[in-house]
């Protein structure tokens, strides 16, 4: 039988590290060993598929849960899931969660002294369309307080969650919005040496996705792992 | 060739993430009543300090009874798909860093080459503190393919090996510790 096909390893620099001192939680978390490399098999480039509707219906405006509408400023985010070969992933889920535009998140342990919103909760999810789009409806999330450093604030970000056609493909991440005077001082952010990787994160305003009169659009693409170039056969 | 688009980086899934991720009924993997061997996998997550990690989740992919993955690109003919088993699951750490799953024992699955490999489920970790997800596995004490599983097998140390085979105990519970950094550290995989 063939090899299965591998997914492509990530290159140098362009996801963070495990250990990354300027982010403090990383000194006792990350792991100390050498991680032990194996190639991929079935376990690997299987995973989870959504096809058949187990996740749950979707719920992609996060604007419209609540008896009236949450404070803030509306927006649209929307983009595609694809690979490093530019495929898109139809029919994946895509998970988002995020703080409200006080910056408080509807946690327990955010302790942060801004106030509730009784209007917004902060979770959506999407099934991508045969394309690989999602698009949910939100408001900006606020910046926020954390212990980090000294006066350490988190730029405005939504998190979200995808998975590839591979387990090994998952993906958590943040997404940043364009012109953030607090990027250059996050060390979540910095944590990936190479600079294009980075910015990959940032969202691009698109006037063409804003709707007049109601919202701001924002396009999010999110690029997961790819297979690995398949070799010329040798006859 | 085309150019390759440059992967999106991780980011940590920080301590809020109970908010969009936690889905208690996923970490019974065994809701819909598949067939298999039932069993509850339960353990404690801790950081380089011993200290509880109350901000883990845990993600497991794995095949069903019969050693199939519910995935187009598991092609195995011979081995039926369960409608009632989809072979996801994922559980966050509790305030003291605990966790319980229940499933059922995956089958054997194909290696590379002609190779078997042992049961196992398959795990990805996310928690703050961790800018983007570890592999590792979860293997079985009772299992007697462990000794010919590639991944073990490919393991010199007796003790660091162990780090990734769950203890069966009473009742068909399984015994799991994830341990962050230090003498018993789990065996994270690069994949």
């Amino acid at each position: 039988m063939a090899e299965p096909p591998s997914y492509a390893r990530h290159r140098d620099g362009g996801q963070p590290p495990y250990l990354y001192p300027d982010y403090a939680s990383t000194v006792k978390r990350a792991p100390m060993r050498p991680l032990i490399r194996f190639e991929h098999t079935l376990s690997e480039i299987t995973g989870p598929s959504f096809v058949s509707g187990w996740a749950g219906p979707e719920a992609t405006d996060l604007t419209r849960e609540h008896a009236g509408e949450p404070l803030g400023e509306r927006i649209i985010v929307t983009g595609r899931i694809l690979d490093e070969d530019e495929r898109p992933l139809p029919n994946t889920l895509v998970e988002l969660w995020q703080c409200n535009a006080a910056g408080r998140y509807r946690h327990p342990v955010d302790q942060h002294d801004a106030p509730l919103d009784p209007n917004f909760t902060g979770a959506g999810q999407a099934i991508t369309d045969g394309d690989g789009r999602y698009r949910f409806v939100t408001i900006k999330p606020g910046a926020y307080p954390w212990r980090n450093q000294p006066n350490a604030w988190r730029p405005a970000h939504l998190h979200f969650g995808v998975f590839g056609g591979g387990f090994v493909a998952r993906l958590i991440t943040q997404m940043y919005f364009p012109g953030d005077p607090l990027l250059q001082y996050d060390p979540i952010y910095n944590s990936t040496a190479d600079r294009q990787a980075r910015e990959r994160l940032i969202a691009d305003y698109d006037p063409n996705l804003s709707e007049p009169e109601w919202a701001l659009g924002y396009a999010f693409d999110m690029v997961l792992r790819g297979r690995e170039e398949t070799p010329f056969e040798v006859q | 060739m085309a150019a390759k688009l440059i992967p999106t980086p991780g980011q940590t899934v920080g301590p809020f993430f109970a908010l969009g991720l936690d889905r208690p009924e996923w970490a019974d993997m065994t809701r819909h009543n598949p067939q298999g061997e039932r069993l509850t996998i339960e353990g404690r997550v801790v950081d380089g300090d011993g200290a509880a990690v109350p901000d883990a989740l845990i993600e497991l992919w794995q095949a069903n009874a019969a050693g199939r993955y519910d995935h187009l690109a598991d092609e195995q003919a011979d081995k039926k798909i369960d409608p009632n088993f989809h072979g996801y699951g994922r559980v966050a750490t509790d305030a003291e860093g605990r966790f319980r799953i229940r499933t059922i024992k995956p089958g054997p699955v194909p290696g590379r080459g002609n190779a078997l490999q042992a049961p196992h489920i398959n795990v990805a970790f996310f928690a703050r503190g961790l800018l983007r997800q570890l592999h590792t596995r979860i293997y079985f004490s009772d299992e007697p393919a462990n000794a010919s599983d590639p991944l073990l097998s490919s393991i010199d140390e007796e003790s660091v090996r162990r780090t990734l085979i769950a203890r069966r105990g009473e009742g068909g519970v399984y015994r799991f510790d994830f341990v962050l950094q230090g003498e018993n550290e789990t065996a994270f995989l690069d994949l």
